[in-house]
C-alpha cells in the first residue's frame, strides 16, 4: 500500500473530484492467512538483508566463526522466500519458508556444542527458529488450504452449450456477418487449392 | 451505495462509498441491476496492472437502469431505459470513434497526459480499471455515473433477462471481436488458448462464424467439459502436448488462425520452463508479462496465419520469438474489444436465439459476497467460472 500510495504521488495521480469517496470500509478479500503471509513476508527480507550485509555478527554471537559464507547464502536464500511470501505466489514463499527453518535449524543444531561457549546463544536461537518454524508451519497449511481449487463443489459443464437449438444448428450460423474491410484477412489455402486444406 | 473498492493487492473490500453524482451535460447515473466480474480484474487484484488508486471502485461489466440523466444528451436516452454498459467509454465524435475504432477514442480517457507518456497516444477511459484509461469507477456498485452516456450506452429491451445481456458490456463483444478480427473462413482451423468467459464466448463466436475445427486449450477441467460442450475439441495441455496435438489437427500444417484468450498471466509450470523464467522475471520487477502463449502461438501458427489477441496485456514481455513471426509472414491483431462496433448486432442474435451467453454464468451473490468471489473466482474454487453480482 505504502509503495502504492507513493508511486501515486510522484506520478500526480489523483482520483477527481466528482469520483466516490470511501465512508466505511468492509471486509477485506485478504484474510489471517494472507496477512500473516504478507507479514513474514518482510521479516524474510529484514533477516536475509542481516544476513548478507552482517553476517559477522551472526557467526560470532552464536560461536560459528568462519561460517560467514554460508550465513550470506542463507540471508539470499531468505529473501527470495520474503519476495515469493510478498507476491500472489504466497502458497510457494510460505512452504520455502518452512523448508529453509529446517535447514536453518540442523545447521544451528551443529554449534550446539559442549565446548562452544556461546552455547547459551544457540540455544535461544534454537527455540526462536522452532517458533518461526510452527508459525511459518501452521500458516503456510492455512494459506494452502484457502486458495486451494479443491474446495467448494465439482460441477459438471456438460449441457453448457450456449446454443439454444444446440452446437449443429449453431456451425456457420452467423455466417450472415460480413467481416468489416478493416479486418479482412489472406484468402484461406483452401480456395486456391483444395488440397492443403486442414486435415 | 455499497461498492467493490479496490485497497491494495489482493485487497478488495465491499465499502460504503459516496453516491456518483451527474458532472457533465452527456452523463447518467444508472442503478446497477447486474455486474460481473471479469478475468481482466483479476490483473487488478493482483496488483499487475500499474496506476491503481487505494479506494478506485472496480468492476466494468454493468447493466442497469437510468435513474439521472445530463442535461446534454444527444439522442433520446432517458430515466427508466434499460440499459447495458460497454467497458470503453466513447464520444461518438473523435475520429477513431468515426472509423469504429471505440476502444481508441480520443476524447473520452480524462488522463489523456498519463496514457500520452505511457502508450505514446492515449486510449479511450474506461471504467473501473487503471488510471491510466481515466481512472473512472467502475460499475461493481449500486450506482454508476456513465459519461459520454448518448454514445456509451446500448440501449436493451426489458423481457430478457440480466444474464442474457449483461456480457454485451465486455466479454461477449470481447470473444466475437477476436474471432472476426481473425476473419475465419469454413476451412479454418481456429485454435483458442485459455476457457475462461473470454475464452468460451470466443468459442462460440468461432463455430457461429463457421469455422471447420475450434480447438480449445486449458488445463482445467470443468473448463474443457464447458468448451467442449460449446462445439471445441479440447486439448489439456496438463496431459497433451499443445504443438504436437494441434499439428495433428491439422494434418502437420498448424491453425490457420490463433486466439490467445489468456493474456499476461500465463500458467506456470515447471513443465514449461519458459513460464518459470518468466514468473522469476515478473517477481524480480525485470518484466511485467507472462508471454507463454504468444511464443507457443507463433511456434504453432500456419505460415501466413493470424494471431488474434483479446487477452489483456499490460507492459514489457521477453523473448518473443519475432524471427518466427516475421519469416512465417504471421498477421497480428490486438487491442481493447470495439464494443459499441458489435452490439447491436450481437443483441439481435441473442434475440434470434442463435446464443444465450448466460450459459457461462457459474456463480450469482448478492454485491457484499463481492470479496469473497473474487478469491472464489481467481482460485477457481467450486468450479467457478464467472461470476455476476446482484447490488
Amino acid at each position: 500500500m505504502t509503495n502504492i500510495a507513493s508511486f501515486a504521488r510522484l506520478s500526480h495521480i489523483t482520483r477527481s473530484e466528482g469520483d466516490p469517496k470511501v465512508l466505511q470500509s468492509g471486509p477485506s478479500s485478504s484474510g489471517v492467512p494472507d496477512g500473516l503471509a504478507r507479514a513474514l513476508g518482510w521479516f524474510s527480507l529484514g533477516l536475509g538483508l542481516t544476513e548478507l550485509v552482517a553476517p559477522r555478527r551472526i557467526t560470532s554471537a552464536l560461536g560459528m566463526d568462519g561460517k560467514e559464507t554460508l550465513v550470506r547464502v542463507y540471508g539470499a536464500r531468505e529473501i527470495a522466500s520474503g519476495v515469493l511470501s510478498l507476491s500472489v505466489d504466497k502458497n510457494l514463499g510460505l512452504w520455502s519458508r518452512v523448508a529453509g527453518d529446517s535447514l536453518d535449524i540442523a545447521t544451528v543444531l551443529t554449534a550446539l556444542r559442549s565446548d562452544n561457549p556461546k552455547r547459551g546463544n544457540v540455544a535461544v536461537a534454537l527455540a526462536l527458529l522452532l517458533g518461526v518454524t510452527a508459525i511459518d508451519l501452521i500458516d503456510a497449511q492455512a494459506s494452502t488450504a484457502r486458495h486451494s481449487r479443491a474446495v467448494g463443489r465439482k460441477r459438471s459443464y456438460r449441457d453448457r452449450s450456449g446454443f439454444p437449438r444446440g452446437v449443429q444448428a449453431a456451425r456457420g450460423a452467423a455466417r450472415d456477418f460480413k467481416t468489416p474491410a478493416d479486418l479482412r484477412h489472406a484468402p484461406a489455402l483452401a480456395a486456391v487449392s483444395p488440397s492443403t486444406s486442414a486435415a | 451505495m455499497r461498492a467493490l473498492v479496490w485497497h491494495g493487492k489482493e485487497d478488495i473490500r465491499c465499502d460504503t462509498v459516496s453516491d456518483p453524482e451527474i458532472e457533465d451535460g452527456r452523463d447518467v447515473v444508472i442503478k446497477v441491476t447486474s455486474c460481473a466480474i471479469c478475468g481482466s480484474d483479476l490483473h487488478l487484484f493482483h496488483n499487475f496492472i500499474p496506476a491503481m488508486l487505494p479506494g478506485d471502485v472496480m468492476g466494468h461489466e454493468t447493466m442497469g437502469e437510468v435513474v439521472e440523466t445530463g442535461r446534454g444528451l444527444k439522442n433520446k436516452l432517458k430515466k427508466g431505459d434499460r440499459v447495458v454498459v460497454p467497458f470503453t467509454i466513447v464520444c461518438g465524435e473523435c475520429d477513431q470513434c468515426k472509423r469504429g475504432y471505440f476502444s481508441v477514442c480520443q476524447k473520452s480517457n480524462r488522463k489523456k497526459h498519463l496514457a500520452d507518456k505511457v502508450f505514446g497516444h492515449t486510449t479511450a477511459g474506461l471504467f473501473g480499471y487503471t488510471h491510466l484509461t481515466g481512472g473512472y469507477p467502475g460499475g461493481q456498485a449500486e450506482y454508476l455515473r456513465v459519461p459520454y452516456a448518448d454514445t456509451t450506452v446500448q440501449r436493451v429491451p426489458e423481457g430478457i433477462p440480466d444474464e442474457k445481456l449483461l456480457f454485451l458490456s465486455d466479454i461477449f463483444p470481447t470473444g466475437w471481436q477476436a474471432a472476426v478480427q481473425a476473419d475465419i473462413q469454413p476451412t479454418d482451423t481456429v485454435a483458442i488458448w485459455g476457457c475462461g468467459p473470454v475464452g468460451q464466448m470466443t468459442i462460440r463466436s468461432a463455430v457461429l462464424l463457421g469455422a471447420e475445427q475450434v480447438v480449445a486449450i486449458d488445463n482445467i477441467p470443468e473448463r474443457l467439459e464447458m468448451a467442449e460442450a460449446g462445439g471445441a475439441i479440447t486439448i489439456n495441455f496438463d496431459e497433451e502436448n499443445v504443438v504436437e496435438r494441434l499439428n495433428d489437427l491439422t494434418g502437420g500444417e498448424g491453425p490457420e488462425k490463433c486466439i490467445d484468450c489468456i493474456g499476461m498471466e500465463s500458467h506456470v509450470s515447471p513443465s514449461m520452463p519458459d513460464t518459470v523464467y518468466d514468473r522469476a522475471k515478473q517477481i524480480l520487477l525485470a518484466e511485467s508479462d507472462r508471454p507463454h502463449v504468444l511464443r507457443e502461438m507463433i511456434y504453432v501458427c500456419r505460415p501466413g496465419g493470424l494471431i488474434s489477441i483479446p487477452g489483456v496485456y499490460g507492459g514489457l514481455v521477453d523473448k518473443i520469438p519475432m524471427g518466427a513471426a516475421m519469416n512465417k509472414g504471421l498477421t497480428f491483431r490486438m487491442g481493447q474489444t470495439h464494443v459499441q462496433r458489435w452490439t447491436a448486432d450481437l443483441l439481435r442474435r441473442i434475440e434470434e436465439e442463435q446464443i444465450d451467453p448466460s450459459f457461462v454464468i457459474t456463480h450469482e451473490a448478492p454485491l457484499t459476497k463481492g470479496p469473497e468471489m473474487y478469491r472464489t473466482f481467481r482460485d477457481k474454487q467450486d468450479s467457478c467460472i464467472k461470476v455476476v453480482l446482484k447490488p
